[in-house]
Order: structure tokens, then C-alpha cells, then sequence
């Protein structure tokens, strides 16, 4: 019965349960995504990553020719606490690269 | 129903008394409890994962990019933090708290917590998280 009640999946946040100790993909406000490791989470989407790297991307445009330049920035943090409320998407990782 | 709520079960019966008259008697089976401590735990897990973490070196990312080190004092149910011993991590960049050394931070203006490696038990975190879960 236990295990059975584990393995239901309901609504919603049973789907990030599914990646639990599984890598994800997390979007974020402010142009910000991160991949890792997820360890922990809550009912608002705060979470606890492992082995994180972060990309921020911001647009810049050149003073003279006015073209769009996006640039990324990227890093890394072994663990790290996310609050939920600038969580925007949650989801396993894109095979991208 | 897998989900536990807090109904107030009643129950009609009725019996004859001395009069020969039978009265209603409407008896309460369960009482609306009030939230138990069980299901006030559940909305916790981060605020318990902090208070173990107090007397820790962390690193507080706010939504401002404001990155401030400093050793976790105190932490409340709204993620508040309280740090000491703190200094802004590029104080050329932010000077405004150059001489600040403790500081209280409103949990909503909190972006990241950065968390040393030998603060992280994995496998408590993923119980944790999976009763947490489970409950709702």
C-alpha cells in the first residue's frame, strides 16, 4: 500500500518527485537557468541542488551598430539553495551541447 | 480518499427515553482537530534544514545581486536570515556595507543560498523530502 502511494503521481510537484537525486533543468526570472542535481524541494519550488551551474543571459546592443550581442555567463557552486518564488520551470535536462 | 482532512463526522441516533418518547441525539464521531503538529511539520523541511545549519559560512545571493559570506546566526519559519561576521563578496562592486558585520535578511529578498559541501547530508535531505512529499 506504502509503496504504492509512492509511486502515484498526482499532481504536479509528484513530477519533480520523479527527479528526485536526478538532474534537472531549472528556469528562472531574471534570465537565469541552472542545471544540477536535485537533493530537496517544497511546496513553494524552493529546492536544494547539487553540482550546479548557473547561466545568466543578458543582451547587450553595441552603441554603433546597434546589433544584439547575447552573452552568457556562466558558473559553478557545488550546492545550492534555491527559494521558489523566482522558479519559473522545472523539468529534467534539455540534451543540449 | 487519500488525503486527510479534518471533517467533522456526525451521528444520528436516536433512543427512548423514560417518557416514551424517543430524542434525537446527534453525537459528534471526530472533532474538527485543529492543525496537528504532524501536518505543521510538513511545510517545514527548509527551515529545519537551516537550523542545522547555524554556525556555518554561508553565502547569500539576494535578488539585487548582492552576494554577502557570512555565518548563519539565526533562521525563522519565512527563511528570514540572520548573519554575522559578514562581508559583501565584491565590495568594490557594493560598497554600501563596507562596515556592516551582522545583518538581518527578509527571507523574500533571498535568491540563492550558496551552502558549504560539508553541510549537505544527501540522504536525509531526499527522506526528508519524499515524507514531505508523500503528505500532500
Amino acid at each position: 500500500m506504502a509503496t504504492e502511494e509512492e509511486i502515484a503521481v498526482k499532481e504536479p510537484l509528484d513530477l519533480i518527485r520523479l527527479s528526485l537525486d536526478e538532474r534537472i533543468y531549472v528556469k528562472l526570472r531574471s534570465d537565469r537557468e541552472l542545471r544540477g542535481k536535485l537533493h530537496a524541494y517544497d511546496q513553494h519550488l524552493n529546492m536544494i541542488l547539487g553540482d550546479v551551474e548557473e547561466v545568466v543571459t543578458s543582451v547587450e546592443i553595441d552603441d554603433e551598430t546597434y546589433e544584439e550581442i547575447v552573452r552568457t555567463t556562466r558558473r559553478t557552486i557545488p550546492y545550492l539553495f534555491v527559494r521558489g518564488d523566482g522558479v519559473i520551470l522545472v523539468s529534467p535536462p534539455l540534451r543540449t551541447v | 480518499m487519500g488525503r486527510s482532512t479534518n471533517h467533522t463526522k456526525l451521528a444520528i441516533a436516536s433512543f427512548p427515553t423514560s417518557t416514551d418518547e424517543s430524542v434525537l441525539g446527534v453525537f459528534f464521531l471526530s472533532f474538527s482537530k485543529p492543525e496537528s503538529t504532524e501536518q505543521r511539520e510538513k511545510k517545514m523541511l527548509f527551515f529545519s534544514y537551516f537550523k542545522e545549519l547555524v554556525g556555518k559560512e554561508v553565502t547569500v545571493e539576494l535578488k539585487n545581486d548582492l552576494a554577502i559570506r557570512g555565518t548563519l546566526l539565526s533562521v525563522d519559519q519565512y527563511l528570514n536570515i540572520k548573519l554575522e561576521n559578514t562581508r559583501v563578496v565584491d565590495q568594490d562592486k557594493y560598497p554600501h556595507m563596507l562596515s556592516v558585520r551582522n545583518c538581518f535578511i527578509r527571507g523574500s529578498v533571498v535568491r540563492y543560498v550558496l551552502l558549504p559541501p560539508d553541510a549537505v547530508d544527501i540522504d536525509i535531505l531526499h527522506d526528508a523530502t519524499r515524507r514531505e512529499a508523500r503528505g500532500n
